[in-house]
């Protein structure tokens, strides 16, 4: 048996005595994912033992080191432990953009200090964190943004607006973009973070067109922030934006697998014949993006991909998103267009296809995401 | 998995090495057309195949063959499709010799497949699409024998081969899987018709006619009435090879065309300039990464003996195929009047997808294959 055997057979061990029976079925909607943060309510006692056996394990974050509140897993290790999580059907038991986005590139960017201060919390649910990048001016041409932070001497001072910021109105701490010289485009920005109790910082939900409001406008009045809250060198924080977004990107990605395994036509049945032969298109274009992503993972660890290959990934598996919640309201007819009903779980079918919309905006536009390919991998003129 | 090892790697370069040298369209593909050869290859390359152990990527190591699998013919074919090499390899090195693997055929001609002498062939269809369990051509008991009668076509480089491995029905109906056998038919078979044909691509195919070909009982290659296994182990291999050639043939359009929109200049532009044509090429540039993928990963399951190696074959061809499709277009497209032209190297794609799109299935085959397989 090798060492990834034993690792295996434990892991399952471990997860078939710990993972609460009802974290083992689907999530039903949205509010059962568990996010943590100071002013988390448990949705059950089964998410707050899941969550909390998890943490003790470093097992929300697999792949940080011990010291961050990780487990030090190589990657193939922490591909074992998904793998038999998704075997039980095992919840991911937090949700987290500073698992997803802030602690890579912390990881990469941050002080000891900074690793030490904000990781463990994140590892641990306590912190929940948004992210502040889009603003009303700033969409596709993110490096245009204006909130602005003046260096006050021991403290910046933050005014300016943010939009699009996801659960702004329930994070804790935000990452945000702000313009430190107007010298430069890129070159004067700088990547801070802060407490959203800090005074001068407010949120608006904005409504979505699935009757949801997850994004929010978030205003900046005179807030004060310490000087030492900065993630790399101020007027660099561009690259730490864009190393940040490679992440987000390859996260969005994901999508592109959708929630279940196996085809789309297995789950959906289609008894018409056109519409047989459109799901069908798509289950083939679905499994060979699998076998990408599973490819590129693999070639990711071994240091064989290309930089800019999120931005394929992001821009494939998002149409390849949208494409399967189009596919699912064809099949479900007239009873997919309901908006109320228990019945249709109020309406989650139309409700998941409208969310999906914003997939190939968010993290960037999948015309950016084309710009990108064109420019470095392509490596076409003027791009 | 999904990575390839430094062996694989090692095999890829000296594919890639020798076809780039040796393969390309004006020394191949443009020379064997313009003097209209009647094999549509040339058997020195399939020599040179040969000398490097290329031709036994599929054969056993015990059988003289390098002992690998449909992974490495991946790699292989990944390249000739990129330089639109014309060769037996898929036909006799990957579809016939996985076809009689492990049967007494494999003795008699393995050696033959292995120097380069012998090109054998498959003939599965017998009409107009692939049907494979619609075969209709009868073989009826005769003595200790079987006597042959019916019609196969788009059998691939039919003309030039010394065997065809030919599927009949000795039992059922057609529709069926059963009752199919598989025979091993000499050339020179008394009663076997051969009609060489040139395609689109300039590649042969032959129309045969069984008009009371007698063989023996020892032609049968594995158990009568159970033709199905040896076949669908050839058509596998196949399809999931005419993937990756597919991945090559998109590959090679696509480079073709990046190459044109950074050379090109309108407007006093470089054409590659305009966002229009970024957007399209940068689209097909990650078609091209996710058909590779598909054609790797089928061609891995095959090696495992995975039980979900027969929907990710579909998977592949049904991609590999609509992603080629798409790159040619393109490539057409891009090329704008140049293209047009037989001057320009171009239009070989064209034509070569539009064959290989064809083979062991075409898109609608696989895609409503994928769903049957899925149940649905």
């Amino acid at each position: 048996m090798t060492d990834l055997d034993a690792f295996r057979s434990d892991t399952r061990a471990w997860l078939e005595a710990n993972c609460p029976t009802e974290m083992r079925q689907p999530m039903g909607s949205e509010a059962d994912a568990c996010w943590g943060g100071r002013n988390w309510t448990f949705g059950s006692d089964a998410q707050r033992t899941w969550l909390e056996r998890m943490v003790a394990r470093g097992w929300t974050v697999p792949h940080w080191p011990k010291e961050y509140g990780g487990a030090g897993l190589s990657p193939s290790e922490a591909k074992v432990l998904k793998e038999e999580m998704a075997g039980i059907g095992a919840r991911n038991p937090l949700y987290s953009f500073g698992i997803s986005m802030l602690g890579p590139a912390l990881l990469k960017f941050g002080t000891d200090e900074q690793k030490k201060r904000f990781l463990p919390e994140i590892a641990r649910g306590e912190t929940r964190w948004c992210q502040g990048y889009s603003e009303p001016g700033a969409g596709s041409d993110l490096a245009g943004l204006q909130t602005k932070a003046e260096d006050k001497g021991d403290h910046w001072l933050i005014n300016g607006q943010k939009v699009w910021t996801s659960y702004a109105d329930k994070a804790d701490w935000i990452f945000c973009l702000v313009r430190t010289s107007a010298a430069s485009k890129q070159g004067g920005i700088s990547f801070l973070l802060f407490d959203m109790a800090t005074p001068g910082v407010s949120t608006k939900p904005i409504l979505l067109i699935s009757g949801n409001s997850p994004f929010c406008e978030t205003f900046f009045d005179n807030v004060k922030v310490p000087k030492d809250q900065v993630v790399g060198e101020v007027n660099r924080g561009w690259d730490v934006a864009k190393y940040l977004l490679g992440h987000e990107r390859e996260m969005i990605a994901g999508m592109g697998l959708g929630a279940t395994g196996g085809t789309l036509g297995r789950m959906l049945k289609p008894d018409d014949p056109f519409l047989r032969s459109e799901i069908a298109t798509f289950d083939v274009d679905a499994l060979a993006f699998a076998a990408m992503s599973e490819r590129f993972f693999e070639m990711f660890k071994a240091g064989e991909t290309h930089p800019a290959s999120p931005s394929m990934m992001k821009y494939a598996g998002t149409e390849l998103n949208k494409r399967r919640h189009e596919l699912m309201m064809s099949a479900g007819g007239f009873d997919a267009l309901e908006w109320d009903s228990e019945r249709s779980k109020s309406g989650k079918t139309a409700r998941d296809w409208l969310r999906t919309k914003a997939n190939s905006i968010e993290g960037g536009t999948s015309e950016i995401q084309l710009n990108i390919v064109a420019k470095h991998i392509l490596g076409l003129p003027g791009a | 998995m999904a990575l390839l090892n430094d062996d694989q790697k090692m095999l890829r370069e000296t594919a890639a090495d020798f076809l780039a040298d040796k393969g390309g369209i004006a020394k191949q593909l443009r020379h064997w057309r313009d003097i209209s050869c009647k094999d549509g290859f040339g058997h020195d390359l399939w020599k040179q195949f040969a000398e490097l152990g290329l031709t036994g990527i599929c054969i056993p190591d015990d059988q003289g063959g390098l002992g690998l699998g449909a992974v490495e013919a991946a790699l292989v074919l990944e390249e000739i499709g990129r330089n639109l090499t014309p060769s037996p390899f898929l036909t006799t090195a990957v579809v016939a010799a996985r076809t009689i693997a492990g049967t007494a055929h494999a003795e008699r001609w393995y050696p033959a497949i292995l120097s380069g002498e012998s090109v054998l062939s498959l003939a599965v269809d017998e009409s107009g699409r692939h049907a494979p369990q619609n075969t209709a051509l009868s073989a009826d008991r005769r003595g200790n024998g079987f006597v042959l009668n019916g019609e196969k076509q788009f059998v691939v480089q039919g003309a030039s081969a010394d065997m065809v491995l030919t599927v009949a029905r000795t039992g059922g109906s057609p529709g069926e899987r059963d009752g199919i056998t598989l025979f091993a038919v000499p050339k020179d078979a008394a009663g076997l018709d051969i009609e060489n044909e040139a395609l689109a691509d300039s590649s042969k195919v032959a129309r045969l006619r069984f008009s009371n070909v007698g063989l023996d009982a020892d032609a049968v290659v594995g158990e009568v009435d159970a033709g199905w296994v040896p076949l669908s182990r050839g058509l596998n291999a196949g399809r999931a090879g005419a993937s990756a050639e597919l991945v090559g043939v998109a590959a090679g359009a696509s480079a073709m065309t990046v190459d044109y929109l950074k050379q090109r200049k309108q407007f006093g532009k470089l054409i590659g300039e305009f966002q229009a044509l970024q957007h399209r090429a940068a689209h097909l540039y990650g078609e091209i990464e996710i058909a590779r993928a598909a054609a790797l990963k089928a061609a891995e399951l095959l090696d495992s003996g995975d039980e979900i190696s027969e929907l990710m074959v579909s998977v592949a061809k049904a991609k590999a195929a609509s992603v080629a499709k798409l790159s040619v277009q393109e490539a057409m497209q891009m090329h704008g009047g140049i293209g047009m032209t037989d001057e320009h190297d171009i239009g070989f794609y064209v034509k070569r997808e539009a064959v290989l799109g064809e083979l062991f299935g075409n898109v609608y085959f696989h895609r409503a294959r994928v769903a049957d397989l899925s149940d649905y």
